[in-house]
């Protein structure tokens, strides 16, 4: 660190064959962040991805506002996975107090959570599509992700911040007649997502445009720790569904989808690959999940009392293994709570694979990445 | 007569004020085409700043379509738009940002503030790194409520601008 | 506590799968890992907690270097999930929790290593230039990288040796205390 400058600021070494360009924030290419790029006429040599442009402090306040009141809070990140995003903590909080949760309310947990991550990954390939100029990519995936919208809509009243999970169970129970209109709207949404194989998936274009582009080997994404599909993408079987099941995924069949290539293709095949597993996970869900009762337990205060107690819980999320650190005191806020998300976990390989990119597979190499800055910054 | 009143020395203001004169005549049909022109093409800039962005993505689905208003084409570069939607919390680290893309942008441009976090803080009132509220950075002309706003809402919001422009002079007189 | 909510899902579930371990016997796996870790260093460590897939470790920032290496190259954890810091006043210390995973062995999929370090904390400090010093675990774990730097600007923790200590999140012009420091208070509280 150089006590001259302020912080944040790096010194660019000016060469007069590289240039520097700033990608962002204001770029159709670049979303919440900012990412510097140095190029040696079209090719890059190197990349300094800049975030924090939503830091919004989420774990500063989290410190100041009890268990229940940070529920909506914590699906902030990451409003389109908002299920995902509030079940680690959730989890966290239930072995904090030592509660169990009823069956039917982990049931639903699971439905909700697999339409969360179809929802999630429908927005992230309608942008895909955008990032690579391709209109049709956006359009099918926006207008079929109303589908599971309109079902999270019935469960619990909101669009995309659902806040339907609690510490004991979720909020509400399903409403009546949910089993028939999910399976059938589930089925529909399946049939349509294998349509995509064909405009988008099989398309030579955008298979020229993303093949061999951004190459992650297998030693490089277990060694920069990467998650989620960008970790199965390059070969790497990790899934914690499978490796570390919570609630009832253990008593449900699931595959996880995994790739060789670990190029951009690759990368942005398996959340797609991962979708129609999604399906599965639904209609198997559906069929196991106990008719009627209760949803959620009442809480009961901390039997232990005052002192210090932390614990780590991971859920696999859209985006990866998204984990929570919570560390309490005994009181009715937590003393810290830290949020190890996936988006953040998996910046780190973005100027490994930009290096010696052209500038025009940025985009494809940065969205395959599977990153939501708003999530990553927290 | 006319050419006893022109001299030299006055031509200059003769016409200045022939001028204003023939303004003032064809202002008023003249502002109103302008203001049509305007109002169906209201670009925004692709600056997303938070989590409402999803839901601006959303309104361009085919559920929603707010291009057949006219709006929000989704494409187009900074100097060609004439809109801004804030989507959501503003950081003390975009703020400048913002600020440099609404200053980079040609007259006349409107500012639509979308989300309870560009409004007043919302959620984020007691955060460390969030304004509270974009007032103090750029002028709003519509507050679109909501947390985030159903893409319904961003759609009657934006109506509302468009009949705001229509009432608004299309020119500034000096 | 954990384990008996698992005792009792187990029973509910019709047949246990091959890879599942019996419920009776879990923090067995757990107790050899930490079992090789104090038989290694001895009491250089405290082992903080063995809970279901948890193993907690606390380390002096002297040790932290040889026990993290211990960890890769003795025990196959291969990449560091989330390094989280947490500031205790009271002690006049800073605890850094680094989270560590495994990839690459398939036993330990499920397993968590907390690797727990403490700083000293200065009352007023000056980042970067005060005694809050740790060294950086980025050679051995090269996960770490960001995740170091987020600590360093959010608790004001310097990690020796890490190459890029540069702000990552705050925005550039930030002046005040780091921000997640318990006596650094938000608006209105």
């Amino acid at each position: 660190m150089t006590a001259e400058l302020p912080p944040g600021l790096a010194i660019q070494k000016v060469d007069e064959r590289i240039m520097t360009l700033n990608v962002g924030p204001q770029h159709p290419g670049s979303g919440h962040m900012r990412i510097i790029v140095q190029i040696d006429g079209d090719y890059i040599v190197a990349c300094d991805p800049d975030p924090g442009y939503v830091h919004r402090g989420e774990e500063k306040m989290a410190e100041y506002r009890n268990y229940i009141t940070n529920i909506p809070h914590l699906e902030r990140p990451v409003i389109h996975d908002s299920c995902n995003a509030l079940y680690p903590y959730v989890l966290g909080v239930e072995e904090l107090l030592g509660i169990e949760v009823p069956e039917r309310a982990q049931y639903v947990r699971v439905i909700c959570s697999e339409l969360n991550r179809c929802i999630y990954t429908m927005y992230w390939l309608a942008i895909y599509g955008i990032f690579l100029g391709h209109s049709t990519m956006f359009m099918w995936p926006a207008g079929d992700r109303e589908l599971l919208i309109d079902l999270m809509e019935k469960i619990s009243g909101a669009r995309v911040t659902h806040a339907h999970f609690v510490p004991g169970g979720v909020r509400n129970d399903l409403p009546p007649n949910f089993e028939e209109v999910c399976l059938r709207q589930v089925n529909y949404f399946e049939k349509r997502i294998k349509e995509y194989a064909a405009v988008f998936y099989d398309n030579p274009i955008l298979i020229s445009r993303t093949e061999n582009t951004g190459v992650l080997s297998r030693e490089d994404a277990i060694r920069l720790g990467t998650t989620g599909s960008v970790l199965r993408a390059s070969g790497v079987d990790y899934d914690l569904r499978l490796k570390e099941p919570y609630d009832v995924y253990e008593e449900l069949d699931v595959h996880t989808n995994v790739m060789k290539e670990g190029d951009s293709y690759a990368r942005s095949k398996v959340p797609w690959l991962d979708m129609l597993e999604s399906c599965n996970i639904i209609r198997q869900a559906l069929q196991k999940m106990p008719k009627s009762g209760s949803v959620r337990v009442k809480l009961k205060p901390n039997p232990k009392g005052k002192g210090l107690d932390s614990v780590y819980k991971r859920v696999e999320s859209g985006r990866g293994s998204l984990g929570c650190h919570i560390v309490s005191d005994g009181k009715v806020e937590p003393y810290r709570l830290k949020l190890s998300v996936g988006s953040f976990r998996n910046l780190i390989a973005l100027p490994y694979l930009l290096k010696g990119e052209k500038l025009g597979n940025m985009p494809s190499v940065y969205w395959s990445l599977n990153y939501w800055p708003v999530e990553a910054d927290r | 007569m006319l050419k006893d009143l022109v001299t030299p020395e006055n031509a200059n203001v003769f016409i200045g004020k022939l001028g204003d004169i023939l303004e003032k005549a064809i202002d008023k049909p003249l502002g109103y085409a302008i203001n049509w022109g305007r109002i169906w093409s209201l670009w925004p800039v692709h600056i997303e700043t938070a989590c409402c962005s999803v839901e601006f993505g959303a309104a361009s689905s085919p559920r929603y379509d707010v291009e057949r208003f006219g709006i929000i084409e989704a494409f187009g570069s900074l100097r060609q738009c004439d809109l801004i939607v804030v989507q959501g919390t503003i950081t003390r680290k975009m703020a400048p940002r913002l600020r440099l893309v609404y200053d980079q942008m040609p007259e006349p441009k409107y500012v639509i503030a979308m989300g309870a976090c560009a409004i007043t803080g919302g959620l984020y009132f007691d955060s460390y790194n969030v304004l509270p509220g974009i007032d103090g950075v750029l002028p709003v002309d519509v507050y679109v409520p909501g947390c985030p706003p159903r893409p319904e809402t961003l759609i009657q919001g934006c109506i509302l601008l468009q009949e705001k422009i229509k009432r608004m002079k299309a020119r500034k007189f000096v | 506590m954990s384990t008996d909510t698992k005792q009792v899902t187990s029973e509910e579930k019709p047949a246990a799968k091959p890879a599942a371990k019996p419920a009776a016997n879990l923090p067995a796996f757990e107790n050899s890992i930490s079992d090789k870790i104090v038989e290694k260093f001895g009491d250089k460590i405290e082992v903080e907690f063995v809970k279901e897939n948890r193993v907690g470790i606390k380390v002096d920032k002297e040790n932290i270097h040889d026990v993290a290496e211990f960890i890769r190259d003795g025990l196959n954890y291969d990449h560091v999930e989330s390094v989280s810091g947490v500031d205790y006043p009271q002690d006049k210390e800073i605890e850094v929790v680094y989270h560590i995973g495994s990839y690459s062995d398939s036993s330990l999929a499920k397993q968590i290593l907390v690797l727990a370090t403490r700083a000293v904390r200065e009352e007023n400090p000056i980042p970067g230039k005060d005694a809050t010093k740790l060294p950086t675990l980025r050679d051995i774990f090269y996960s770490v990288e960001f995740h170091e730097r987020e600590v360093f600007e959010m608790f004001g923790v310097y990690f020796t040796g890490h190459p890029d200590n540069r702000r990552l999140l705050l925005p550039e012009d930030w002046a005040d205390l780091p921000p997640l420091r318990k006596d650094f208070a938000i608006k209105g509280r």
